[in-house]
């Protein structure tokens, strides 16, 4: 059986009774069961859940009675999602047995719409990571080199929907956590605008930065993903009470009069020349398509990343303040009150998070609040003004989404170094506005690179659609991992 | 030596909404514990708050009624701090940007003089949970958490530090939770924990401009508690200065058994509280029309409402105090008043057999007392047009707060209409007469007191139905005849 | 630079019990961290406003209306520890 086609094409096939949701949901079983040990796709995998929502949908496509696009089609959901009854790790030891008793609300939407979730994807731990090397239970593996990282956080649905261990998968962005490890995995990933999908239910890293967003294996996928996930939440009050379009009508509309910018600072030294050189060549194939590309100028880019680590630790501070051994989640017993607690925290949180943590509270207090906090969120403002004075010229920005393609695991130890994989991905964090990851080519390595289209807020539409005439031109979509 | 006092109160109100802060859990006292709770106020992960739009306009209500400037953007801000009942470790409040500031309220002191006090700010919380130890707080092995509270909206009102008397204290409180309740955003129930009060307080020698170090006292549970813990304070802090001490700036806690203030330990270290704006609440710019009709439907106030009774009514100002102590008195009051148009006479009998029987500031026994004011007025009128006397009157009006029944069909089936038949009277009159012949002599000799005597035992012997004003005729015309 | 003293007293705000190593540690990365992040005192910010949410949106309100709480032995079921019917804590100790 194929596991690679795409969303539409699957089920194209069970409209046509030429497979089923459960055929299918047995078959991503059997290779999760063979191939995951090698890849660590999953922290959790929910099969016995899995067969019965398939079970559902089969009865559905018999009566011809589908719910819609996404019915009986298996998913990977990144273990940051709450769902009932399901444990909810976020890749720490400190939530390892907590069971939400709700689900959230994009979990609802999904299983609303027919979708079987084959289970929650691994990630680093709260999502704070670009490797997916910092799970508190294994790391996840590039199915394109198990040697190489499948970046992060949301490494372990890019790597089931890369791998084939999932027809599409759901990850968050919270610095680049969804397109950076579409890009190093070689599959489409799209951050939406801030509040367009609900973040209720989602465990928080940083509030005002946390963007759930899908995975697909095209375009149309992501799409249709977006599609069945986006919508206005009145259980989350930063959610946008707009409209959702069809946002696979406009694919085919092409690019032709559509003005691309591109942003000088992000071309970078020190980044990977191949990487340049594919993404430049993907510039000039849009172009061909009848796109106008001018050069244009973000000029609070080389601050945007300092800026992410003032703000990001310090909401996740405050985010990560109840995990105390109190209602949920692991307590290691103390000698009174507050040793449980800091024994706790020490012992459920991983290195990473804790520098996070700390980083977050230092630049929060008193007499350092100003000069670090104070000053992160005007810079950020100019961040969204430089996103503002572009889109006055142009529609979409387009530019690279990582500067370097999949590297080695272990290879990044020093943290900074690890955090400058984000340069690229966190402006669109900052300002809220929708960006897409789509694969661009390969290194002579036959490494994945990913090109990034950025759009104006609300206007997925639009990043979709020259998205869409790039991979149409193009075949690196249809390139897929070997796996034995 | 002699010392200024300065205090100020911060006031921590429950708001009477029907759920809480940030979710749809209800607000309903005293539920079994951990009964009254959902993933949001109980700080799961992943989830998220939303505002509860009646909570901001109890705020408005109350800030406008305190006369503050209603900010016209106001946001949440997270203040951080770990304590168990604290389900996020920290709390969603407002800081930088609070819904109101800068406002006042007009306070009437013992003795008639009248302060106002100033409000510096009037800002919205969440309420934490409640901690029950195993024991003492010093001695407890462990602590049990119940989350029910946690998340119920609180109105924090801070005043200025304009109060210069813990007696002042007390009729500033008196005055706030009178209005808190005549607006109906709290129940004013200080021994549930709807209002609770932290001062602070110093000394500075009488005239000096420069404050004194202020300690905040905390854990004072009622009006009298209040009263008690400040003067306390203040002699605690007259007898350090007296002795050339200084006093060291420090939260005590009220010991309401043992009648003193003790220091909280020292912290180990101070708190930093890590304000930050809440992320996952996006700011409020209050629609000023909205403003506005809420200024238009607040209210009565009860001072305004007394001012009015004196004026209006022509009570005395006593009177006037006592009827307006709750919003259900007054609207009782002027009910009656409605159908029986005698305020004086009604006001009588407000404030001598009603609240005989009933708490005056009990909204909820007045507002649903057996006797209706349509009901007292049909027993005034009975008394007004010579059926019954004052007195059966009286007695009436305990059968009817026993029964709920109307005055005339007691009056009826007991048979207690006033007597006023001359020939019936004449006859009681002279049986009164012949059977006390010391009485007539005493009053011959000039002893007018013995007329009120004979007419008591008239009275008497009439089991109270005899129409006195009738009787009291009689016996002086029989006296001065004879 | 941040200093051991300071290193410790956030670990304390934080409530991290990290040991000597660790903390000597965290000194030398958060160091190497703040001074990337110190880039940001060269850029001028006069007169520019903060962005605490990236897509402005105001006055987002529910009505007051009760909704149906979570029965509690699902609210207690994650508990690390109980009693009853209630969450258990150790002592506290005030600090």
């Amino acid at each position: 059986m194929d596991l690679q086609r795409p969303i539409h094409e699957l089920t194209a096939a069970y409209r046509r009774g030429e497979t089923t949701p459960s055929a299918v949901t047995e078959a991503y079983l059997a290779r999760i069961e063979k191939l995951d040990g090698r890849i660590g796709a999953y922290i959790t995998v929910t099969a016995e859940e899995a067969r019965a929502t398939a079970a559902a949908a089969d009865r559905r496509y018999r009566d011809g009675t589908p719910l819609g696009p996404l019915d009986g089609v298996p998913l990977s959901i990144k273990d940051v999602f709450c769902t009932r009854g399901v444990r909810t790790t976020c890749g720490s030891r400190i939530l390892e047995r907590f069971v939400p008793p709700y689900d959230a609300t994009l979990v609802a939407r999904l299983a609303a719409a027919g979708a079987v979730m084959l289970g929650k994807g691994n990630l680093d731990e709260f999502a704070m990571g670009s490797s997916t090397e910092h799970s508190a239970f294994h790391v996840t593996r590039n199915p394109w080199d198990l040697s190489r990282v499948p970046g992060g956080s949301s490494g372990g649905p890019a790597a089931a929907v890369a791998g084939g261990l999932a027809a599409g998968g759901f990850g968050t962005d919270t610095g680049g956590s969804i397109r950076q490890p579409a890009a190093f995995c070689g599959v489409v990933g799209l951050k939406p605008t801030y509040g367009r999908i609900s973040r209720y239910g989602l465990v928080a890293f940083a509030s005002s930065l946390d963007h759930p967003g899908p995975f697909g294996r095209d375009v149309t996928d992501a799409a249709l993903l977006l599609a069945a996930a986006a919508g206005h939440d009145p259980l989350d009050a930063t959610s946008i009470d707009a409209p959702v379009p069809d946002y696979t009508a406009d694919l085919p509309r092409g690019v032709r009069g559509l003005r691309l910018g591109v942003p000088d600072e992000y071309f970078i030294a020190g980044m990977d020349p191949e990487v340049e050189r594919a993404v430049r060549a993907a510039i000039e194939v849009l172009k061909g398509l009848g796109a106008g590309v001018e050069r244009v100028s973000l000029p609070a880019t080389p601050y945007a990343l300092a800026t992410y680590y003032v703000i990001a630790p310090a909401e996740a501070s405050s985010n990560l303040a109840r995990y105390d051994g109190v209602k949920y989640g692991l307590r290691v017993d103390g000698r009174d009150l507050v040793d449980m607690e800091s024994r706790t925290r020490a012992v459920g949180f991983g290195a990473e998070v804790k520098r996070r943590v700390m980083l977050g509270t230092y630049v929060l207090s008193a007499g350092y609040h100003d000069a670090y906090y104070g000053k992160a969120q005007k810079v950020r403002t100019l961040v969204r003004r430089d996103f503002d004075a572009a889109f006055g010229r142009v529609d979409l920005v387009v530019a690279p989404t990582t500067p370097n393609v999949a590297f080695v695991h272990g290879e990044k130890e020093d943290p900074v170094a690890m955090y400058l994989n984000d340069v690229f991905t966190i402006p669109a964090d900052m300002a809220g506005v929708p960006a897409v990851s789509v694969p661009c080519g390969f290194t002579a390595a036959g490494l994945p690179i990913g090109l990034q289209l950025i759009g104006r807020t609300l206007d997925e539409a639009t990043v979709l659609r020259a998205a869409y005439a790039y991979e149409q031109a193009t075949d690196w979509h249809r390139r897929r991992p070997e796996l034995a | 030596m002699t010392y200024d006092v300065v205090i100020g109160l911060e006031v921590h109100a429950q708001l009477t909404t029907r759920t809480k802060m940030f979710c749809g859990c209800p607000t309903t006292f005293g539920a079994a514990p951990n009964t009254q709770t959902c993933p949001v106020c109980q700080g799961m992960p992943g989830t998220l708050p939303v505002i509860n739009r009646r909570a901001i306009e109890y705020g408005v209500r109350t800030a406008l009624a305190f006369h503050c400037r209603i900010n016209e953007a106001c946001r949440f801000a997270r203040k951080h701090y770990y304590y168990p009942d604290m389900p996020k470790n920290f709390q969603i409040t407002q800081y930088e940007e609070p819904l109101a500031e800068d406002g006042w309220l007009e306070v009437d002191l013992p003795g008639g003089a009248t302060r106002r006090i100033g409000i510096q700010r009037l800002h919205l919380e969440e309420d934490v949970g409640k901690l029950v130890h195993e024991g003492t707080l010093e001695t407890a092995q462990a602590s049990l958490v119940d989350y029910n509270r946690a998340g119920v909206p609180l109105m924090e009102t801070v005043s200025r530090p304009d109060i210069r008397s813990p007696e002042e204290a007390a009729a500033y409180l008196r005055a706030f939770r009178a209005v808190l309740v005549s607006l109906g955003v709290c129940d004013g129930n200080m021994e549930e924990g709807s209002l609770r009060c932290d001062a602070n307080v110093s000394l500075k020698p009488a005239g000096a401009r420069e404050l004194g170090t202020k300690v905040e006292i905390k854990n004072m549970n009622s009006f009298r508690n209040v009263q008690r813990a400040l003067e306390f304070e203040v002699r605690r802090q007259a007898e350090a200065l007296d002795r050339g001490e200084r006093v060291v700036q420090e939260t005590r806690l009220w010991d309401a058994d043992r009648g003193y203030t003790r220091s909280m330990r020292s912290k180990e270290f101070a708190h930093d509280y890590r304000y930050f704006p809440e992320p996952d609440l996006v700011p409020l710019a209050l629609d000023r029309r909205w403003v506005e009709d809420i200024r238009g439907a607040l209210p009565e106030l009860p001072r305004a409402r007394r001012q009015r009774f004196v004026s209006a009514y022509e009570l005395p100002e006593y009177d006037a105090g006592i009827l307006t102590q709750s919003r259900a008195l007054a609207e009782y009051y002027e009910a009656a008043v409605r159908e029986f148009a005698q305020p004086k006479i009604v006001s009588n009998w407000v404030m001598s057999e009603l609240l005989r029987e009933l708490p005056g500031d009990d909204e909820r026994a007045i507002a649903e007392a057996p006797i209706t004011p349509a009901r007292l007025a049909g027993l005034l009128r009975l008394v007004d047009d010579g059926t019954i006397s004052g007195k059966i009157a009286k007695a009436v009006f305990e059968e009817m707060f026993r029964t709920g029944e109307e005055a005339a069909v007691i009056v009826r089936r007991e048979g207690l209409t006033q007597v006023a038949d001359v020939g019936v009277l004449e006859g009681m009159v002279d049986a009164a007469i012949a059977g006390n012949p010391r009485a007539v002599e005493d009053f011959r000799r000039g002893k007018t007191a013995a007329a009120k005597a004979l007419v008591g035992q008239v009275m008497k012997a009439s089991g109270g139905k005899a129409n006195p004003a009738m009787v009291t005729r009689l016996v002086e015309q029989k006296l001065t005849r004879s | 630079m941040i200093s051991r003293e300071e290193v410790e007293h956030v670990a304390r705000l934080a409530r991290l019990a990290l040991t000597a190593e660790e903390l000597e540690r965290m000194r030398a990365q958060l160091n190497a961290i703040l001074v990337h992040i110190d880039a940001l005192r060269a850029v001028d910010t006069e007169g520019v406003e903060p962005t605490s949410h990236a897509v402005p949106v105001v006055n987002v309100m529910r009505e007051d209306e009760p909704r149906a709480c979570f029965p509690r032995d699902a609210m207690l079921a994650n508990a690390p520890d109980r009693s009853g019917e209630f969450f258990r804590v150790p002592r506290i100790i005030e600090d």
